[in-house]
Parts: structure tokens; sequence; C-alpha cells
């Protein structure tokens, strides 16, 4: 089969690799026909997740047709089309009972703090993505989730995890009716998650960025506020001023590790790697946030260590939280939402390419290309 | 400056999900009865351990599915083995994967000439859109190179001489 191949930072190609097997009486085979680009594949892509092994092949975001089943899997059969969520999730251990599906304890062997995350290198448990013509899909009997009838693969591809890790983004900051709610990254993320700051009441939302297409593209598909951080001296001031100099209710970090617009955090942790990547937007998020604030943090970081202002944390009394989405906690309020038009995943999509194009792909959503948001590949396998 | 506090009518869905009692985000748990029961769920089935795994010493086991994707070998595999013998809370954990997975890089060049399989580099790294979408980019960056290059040889023939 085709798959996707991990050769080196920023170098991937497509290769013949061996079909995959069942390994599990729970596994399932599934053929995949829409996988995304995200934008923590780009930590992978250029070489940034510890554990990244040459070989590898990436995605995380893929839905597709059960092609063969695991013994133990009874609710599924051969031909169903699932939407597959990004984190492996067995459903038994303590914290999939708490529904933190994404810190699922029995899917992750190299580490104890990431949960199993497909195609997201060994730090995440060695699976390999979908960013291929087929991929192994352990625990098919709980993650796995029947695409319901009408509603669009391409929809669907994006509620695996750019829809619910923003929706989450949203809740995990407690919005309340009227508050300013300041986002910072204009990716696909960001996006969703200014768009479902909305649901939650939000009275004002705000979206930082410095790529103008893509704040551009922000406005008008999440219809908030957006503001180049390049035209501003100091973002932290401006939230501030913005917001009658008290800062915002609830800030959002959306961008992570690759993040710019602080030299020194560009340097530190991007350039020279002494630290777990770029804390910029994180460090703004604090800043930012009113006393008594809630930062909510979906952005990816790496497992070290990163600078960021602890002392105004404390100072200020905020509230932060993160976490990998739970997507399977979304998906039956998210099902709605898309199928009564309140939110419009498929609306991200910029480009679609054959799976064969991917490292043209990759290049074109790193080097933000074309416009690019969201990036669809499509396996040809029948 | 644009607000839109006053008016949410254009805003489809406005205030649907909003909740009261998500103050401090209080749904992202869901508290159950065995929260305090530690390591004692009933484990799912073991994938049986065909292959090398490294394990995280934070924990007491092999969980009980793992990926199977590329089996730590070479050099690179030897310096990830060393990582596993520190815990996560360690640089002398993720320092040394970082160095694997660039001693790894190498690794995969060498076996890719070996099996005559030489790497098209410019293809692996998307050059074609690039040039298709950031030509103007490509050509100063490649311009600025020759310069530096050219500068950096005048100054070294002017020292050998």
């Amino acid at each position: 089969m085709l798959a996707m191949t991990y050769r080196g930072p920023k170098r991937i190609r497509v290769e013949n690799k061996p079909m995959p097997e069942i390994l599990h009486p729970r596994d399932a085979i599934v053929r995949v026909i829409r996988t995304c680009i995200c934008g923590s594949d780009l930590h992978l892509y250029h070489g940034n997740v510890p554990d990244t092994r040459v070989g590898s092949t990436f995605g995380h975001e893929f839905v597709g047709v059960v092609e063969e089943l695991g013994t133990d899997v009874n609710n599924l059969k051969i031909g169903d089309t699932v939407l597959v969520p990004f984190n492996i999730a067995c459903g038994q251990c303590t914290f999939c009972k708490q529904g933190l599906y994404g810190n699922c304890h029995e899917a992750n062997t190299q580490s104890a703090s990431v949960g199993g995350i497909y195609g997201y290198s060994h730090t995440a448990g060695g699976y390999n993505g979908g960013q291929a013509e087929y991929v192994r899909v352990p625990y098919a009997d709980f993650g796995p989730t029947v695409i319901p009838e009408g509603m669009d693969p391409d929809d669907a591809v994006m509620l695996t995890d750019v829809v619910p890790t923003g929706y989450q983004a949203a809740e995990m900051g407690g919005i309340q009716k009227g508050d300013t709610v300041v986002v910072f990254g204009a990716g696909p993320i960001g996006i969703m998650a200014a768009r479902c700051a909305w649901l939650f009441g939000a009275g004002r939302v705000i979206i930082i960025d410095n790529v103008e297409y893509r704040l551009e593209f922000a406005k008008n598909y999440a219809k908030c506020e957006a503001y180049n951080f390049d035209s501003l001296e100091d973002p932290v001031l401006f939230i501030k001023h913005t917001t009658d100099s008290l800062g915002a209710d609830v800030c959002i970090d959306a961008v992570g590790a690759e993040a710019s617009g602080d030299l020194m955090q560009t340097i530190t942790g991007r350039k020279l790697l002494l630290q777990a990547g770029s804390a910029t937007a994180l460090h703004w998020a604090i800043n930012s946030a009113k006393k008594g604030g809630i930062v909510s943090v979906v952005g990816i970081y790496g497992p070290t260590v990163n600078m960021i202002p602890v002392g105004n944390f404390v100072n200020k009394g905020l509230t932060m939280r993160g976490n990998q989405a739970a997507v399977k906690r979304h998906l039956p309020k998210l099902f709605e939402h898309v199928k009564n038009g309140i939110i419009d995943p498929k609306g991200l999509i910029t480009h679609r390419l054959p799976l064969e194009e991917v490292a043209d792909g990759y290049r074109i959503f790193s080097d933000k290309l074309d416009n690019c948001i969201k990036t669809v590949l499509y396996p040809s396998a029948k | 400056m644009e607000n839109l506090d006053q008016n949410k009518s254009h805003i489809k869905g406005w205030g649907i999900d909003a909740d009261p009692k998500n103050d401090p985000a209080y749904p992202m748990k869901t508290r159950t009865e065995h929260d305090h029961e530690g390591y004692t769920w009933n484990r799912p089935q073991q994938q049986p351990v065909t292959i090398e795994i490294l394990k995280s010493i934070e924990r007491p086991n092999v969980s009980a599915v793992y990926g199977n994707s590329v089996e730590p070998s070479g050099l690179s595999g030897k310096i990830r083995r060393f990582a596993f013998q520190y815990g996560e809370a360690k640089f002398r954990h993720w320092l040394p994967l970082i160095l694997a997975d660039r001693v790894n890089e190498v690794e995969g060049i060498i076996e890719d000439i070996q099996a005559k399989n030489y790497p098209n580099l410019f293809a692996e790294s998307g050059f074609k859109s690039a040039w298709k979408y950031n030509k103007v980019n490509i050509i100063k960056n490649i311009a600025l190179g020759l310069f530096v290059t050219y500068v950096g040889m005048k100054i070294l023939s002017r020292k050998n001489n």
C-alpha cells in the first residue's frame, strides 16, 4: 500500500509499505478515504518532536471504510464508513472512564504523560498514521464512530481533530455570556476556537496572528475581530487598551511551539532548542488575561521546559487549562451542530491533493503558500 | 474599532452551548466513583509483545496496545535505549532522543543509498509547490546564498594571499 513516509526534517515521500495487520482482537483495518495535514504534524515535519523515527507514517486526522475487524469488535461491520478520533482510547482505564479520552493510559508505552495518537512519533505511542491507503485502528470497538448518514466525508474528517480541539479550547475557557475571548493563532484550530467561542456566548472574540490572509479568512469564517501583531507594537498592551485596561476574560493559545513574534522566544525555542518550542503565544495569553481569568491551551509544546511568566500567572490568579481534545465526548453535540448548519467544518478546507502529492501538501501548509488554511489528502485505494 | 458586542444575530448558534456551570471549565473531567482506586481498572487484553518496545520507566507495564511502526535499531536505537533509562522529567531522557532522531536521519540516507533508492531531495521537500507559489523568495534566497558564498570566498582568498 502507499503511505507517507518520514525521512528527516522537511523530507517526506510516498512509499510502498506492507499492509497493516490485525494485532489485537479489538483492532480494525481501515481504508482511508480522507486524511488531513494538521498544524501539529508540522512539528513532526520540522523534526521538533523527540523520538520521531525515520520510516514513520504521520496522520492523525482521517476517515475511512472498515476493511477488516478483530474478533472482539462487534459494533462495526465491514464496509462501514467511520470517523476515527485522533486519540487512541481504550474506554476502560480510569481516565477514559472520566471522559478524558485524550489521556488514555492503555495506548502509549513510551510515555506516562502523553496518550496514544496515530502517526505522532513514538512519544505518542509509535503508531503508523492515516496518511496512507490503509491504517490499523486499535480499540476499534470504542474509538471510531460511524459517520452519520448524509454527512459529507469532508465535514467528517474535520471532526477527527480540528473541530473538537477548537471547541474544547473554547469550552476549557469556561466562557460565560458577554466574555471577551482572545485567540492567539489564526490557523485552523484557532479559527475554529474563535468560531466556537460564540457558541458559548462570548461577547467579543478577537484573533491575533501575523499572516494577513489567515486573519482575513478568520474574520469572515468566525465573524471575529482580527489583528496582525506585526502592526501592533505590543500585542498585550493592545489587548489591555481594547478591553478597558483590564484584559480579556479568556485567552486561548492555539499556536504552540512554533510561534513567532518574540525574538528571544524564537531564538531560544525554535533556533537553539533551549526550550520546548517558542512560547510566545502562551506568554502573551497569560499577560493579556484579566485578573482571575482563564488561559486555555491547545497549542502543542515539547516535553521539556518553556519560558512563561509564572509570576504573573500567580499574581493575577489565573486558571490555566489544557488538554488534547476528548474527541469522542464532543462528537454527539458536534454532529448536531454540523447537521443544523451551526458550524461548517469543510469551509476550512482550502487544498485537496492526492496522497501521492503529500510532500507538496506539507510544503504548502508549512510555508503558508497559496493562502493555505487546511489541506486534505485523498488516497486512491479502492 | 469594530465591536461585535451589541448584536449577535448575525452569528449562527450564538450562546447555544452557554453553560453557567462551565466555570472554570468544569466539564473537562467527569468524576466517577472509581477516581481514587489507582491502577486497578479491568485492563484490556494485552497485545502480544513481538517487537522491541521502549517503555517509560514511569509506567509499570506495557500498554495494552502499542504501535509497531519502527523498531529501534542501529546507533540511534542504542541512544534511544539509553534515553529510556531515565524518567520523563529528565533532560537525560529527552535530549538523547532528539540526538537519536538526528542520527536516524543519517542512517536513513545510508539505508537509501545501500538499497540504491537514492533520495530525491527536491521531491521530498515539496520543492515543486514551493517553486510554483514562492518563486520570487526562492530566487532571492539563492541569490543571497550565492552572494554570501562569493563574499566568503573572496575573504578567504585574500587571507591566503
